[in-house]
């Protein structure tokens, strides 16, 4: 079937002002869609960035996170007892016994959050070598010292090195910042685990373990050891990645309901401008219309004429919204996480799905709006378009 | 020389508000092929009607219609589509060119309906821009042209897939006395030279007199 596409092209160069003012309104509502498909993904990278894909982490079986995690003193011994656990250069197993807490800091624009404050081991840098000392120094494991992440340094006040912190009823001084490539340890504040452990009166009592395997392949064989053990039983073991993945997962997922949700209603507004921008054409362009017909055009070939270019327009609109979208991913949001109740710091990450993602939802609006115009096109009849509608 | 137009006992009514509006009633004409057929007439007499049955761009109430060989009110949308693509050629008064194409494009968009390759469209959209007299405006958009060059513009438009049949409502109506004698010495080009059989409806007797024959139109009778 013949379309006349160079009709349909020049038609649409030829009416710059109403197209472009639809394809402003589908560029809105396609880079308001990317920004939250671009959130929801940056929340996800971030945590996935956090997890190592040959660490195991343990929680407590019935915790729905680290927070709510208990592992007592004899649990860490039998675990250390395991054989998967990777060395370091000396023989000392590289693992980190983690007691994690939430405190409330204040933020430097106002108000309070939470923040996330581990307590680590002396082996955490080879099991976490992302973690890099930006400013400062490494925390002493004998005194009450932290060392916090960039984000968190960046947000808080009194977060910065110099400054001392107050909880669990001492004086915490800060000693350093550190970078985590991007990772949710960039949210967080970093202190011995003794320390820790210590100061809130936990006795041996951690959140969590962390420890690097021998070899990936042994992952099976560990989760194994974790099920016929019966000391051992009520604990499970994570691959780190995915661990932090899961914790990712509720907050994605409910950036990218509610932004969806506010994005279809956007899309309303959006739709109804492509459609009157192209029952507008239909109407100037009757007559042109019949002659297209009277020149033996079929009723098909004027549809999707008419609704290649409300195709056009929104695919227009798309890589406009698109564009603008990606320069989104040089910012760096923080909110809470529901997972951890901390504050978690990310920025916005473009992935292909995102984009074609974005091109789906565009070139639905331009069907949706360009649909009803175009069959009218298509309806007319030939004798009385020809005498001008 | 055989029948090319069959017109017989063909009724055409419009309806408005359920009001039926009665325009030809029971007409019967034969156009011979080769046949230069001037139609005259009152305005609102059926004249455009008649034109657009001949031409299959509207279906007659009542009648039988035989145009170049195929019985055209029986045909379906898209097959009258098809068979419009093919047999006819459609001169308009005010000329119907595409404002956003140019003289070639506008003369090319029925050849889109043919199986022609690009290079061989060309040389059609060449060949009738240079018989009516427009090689060198090729490039040119409807505005750039003064209404006569529409109107050749639009000529080579309705012969570029050579039609066997033209039909031109008014084809000089809206021209000054230059430009229409132009036209009109086109059309009888196209006739003698290319033997197109045309159907012209006019209101002006000059151009009746290019006309092999003429034939009144009045409140829808032919007298
Ligand atoms: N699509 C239509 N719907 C309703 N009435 C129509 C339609 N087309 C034509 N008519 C009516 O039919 C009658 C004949 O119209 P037509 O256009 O054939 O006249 P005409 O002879 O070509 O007139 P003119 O010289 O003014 O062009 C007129 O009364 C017109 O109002
Ligand atoms: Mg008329």
């Amino acid at each position: 079937m013949a379309v006349p596409f160079k009709y349909v092209l020049k038609s649409f160069k030829t009416r710059k002002l109403t197209t472009t003012i639809t394809v402003t309104g589908i560029a809105l509502v396609v880079f308001v869609f990317a920004a939250v498909l671009m959130m929801a993904y940056g929340v996800q990278k971030t945590l996935v960035a956090t997890g190592a894909p040959d660490n195991v982490m343990v929680t407590r079986k019935a915790s729905n996170g680290e927070i709510s995690s208990i592992i007592d003193g004899d649990t860490r011994n039998v675990i250390r007892t395991l054989p998967f656990i990777a060395k370091d250069s000396n023989g000392k197993q590289i693992i980190s016994e983690e007691p994690v807490v939430v405190i409330n800091l204040e933020i430097k624009k106002g108000g309070m959050s939470n923040v996330t404050v581990r307590g680590v081991s002396q082996e955490v840098t080879l099991l976490r070598p992302q973690i890099k000392i930006k400013e400062g120094r490494m925390f002493n494991p004998s005194l009450r010292e932290l060392i916090v992440g960039e984000a968190i340094s960046k947000k808080f006040l009194g977060a910065q090195i110099g400054s001392k912190v107050k909880f669990a009823g001492d004086y915490w001084s800060i000693v350093g910042i550190f970078e985590s490539n991007g990772s949710g340890f960039d949210s967080e504040l970093w202190g011995d685990s003794d320390q820790l452990l210590n100061a809130f009166n936990r006795g041996s009592s951690v959140s969590t373990l962390t420890f690097k395997l021998d070899n990936i392949d042994n992952f099976e064989k560990c989760k194994r050891a974790f099920e016929t053990d019966r000391r051992l039983v009520q604990f499970e073991p994570k691959i780190e990645q995915k661990f932090f993945e899961e914790q990712s997962e509720f907050l994605a997922t409910f950036i990218r309901v509610l932004g969806i949700f506010i994005t279809v209603i956007f899309s309303i507004g959006a739709i109804i401008g492509a459609m009157i921008t192209m029952y507008s054409a239909v109407a100037n362009r009757t007559v042109e219309i019949g002659t297209m017909r009277s020149l033996g055009f079929s009723r098909r070939s004027i549809l999707i004429a008419f609704l290649t270019e409300a195709l056009f327009i929104s695919l227009i609109g798309a890589v406009v919204g698109l564009f603008f979208a990606s320069f989104l991913q040089f910012f760096t949001v923080s909110t809470l996480n529901f997972s951890s109740f901390a504050e978690l710091s990310f920025s916005f990450a473009l992935s292909p799905s995102i984009v074609i993602s974005s091109f789906i939802f565009a070139v639905v609006m331009g069907f949706v709006g360009g649909f009803l115009p175009s069959v009218r096109a298509a309806r007319l009849n030939i004798v009385s378009a020809l005498r001008g509608g | 020389m055989s029948v090319i137009i069959q017109i017989k006992n063909v009724s055409k009514s419009y309806w408005r508000n359920s009001l039926e509006i009665p325009v030809l009633h029971d007409l019967t004409l034969n156009v011979k092929e080769g046949e230069f057929l001037a139609l005259m007439g009152p305005s609102g007499s059926g004249k455009t009607t008649l034109l657009n049955l001949i031409a299959g761009i509207d279906r007659p109430s009542k009648g039988e219609l035989n145009v170049a060989g195929t019985d055209i009110a029986k045909l379906n949308e898209s097959g009258l589509a098809k068979w419009r693509s093919a047999s006819v050629g459609f001169v308009f008064q005010f000329y119907n060119l595409i404002p956003v194409l140019t003289a070639f494009e506008n003369v090319e968009l029925p050849l889109l309906l043919t199986k022609l390759s690009k290079s061989e469209r060309r040389k059609h959209v060449e060949n009738v821009l240079s018989i009516v007299g427009l090689g060198d405006r090729i490039h040119h958009y409807p505005k750039q042209l003064s209404g006569g060059q529409e109107q050749r513009v639009a000529i080579a438009r309705a012969i570029v897939t050579d039609p066997v049949i033209l039909v031109a409502d008014e084809p000089t109506g809206d021209l000054d006395k230059t430009s229409a004698q132009e036209i009109l010495t086109l059309m009888e080009r196209l006739n003698k030279e290319f033997k197109k059989t045309i159907v012209m409806v006019t209101h002006d007797p000059h151009a009746a007199e290019k006309a092999t024959r003429l034939l009144h139109l009045e409140k829808g009778d032919l007298v």
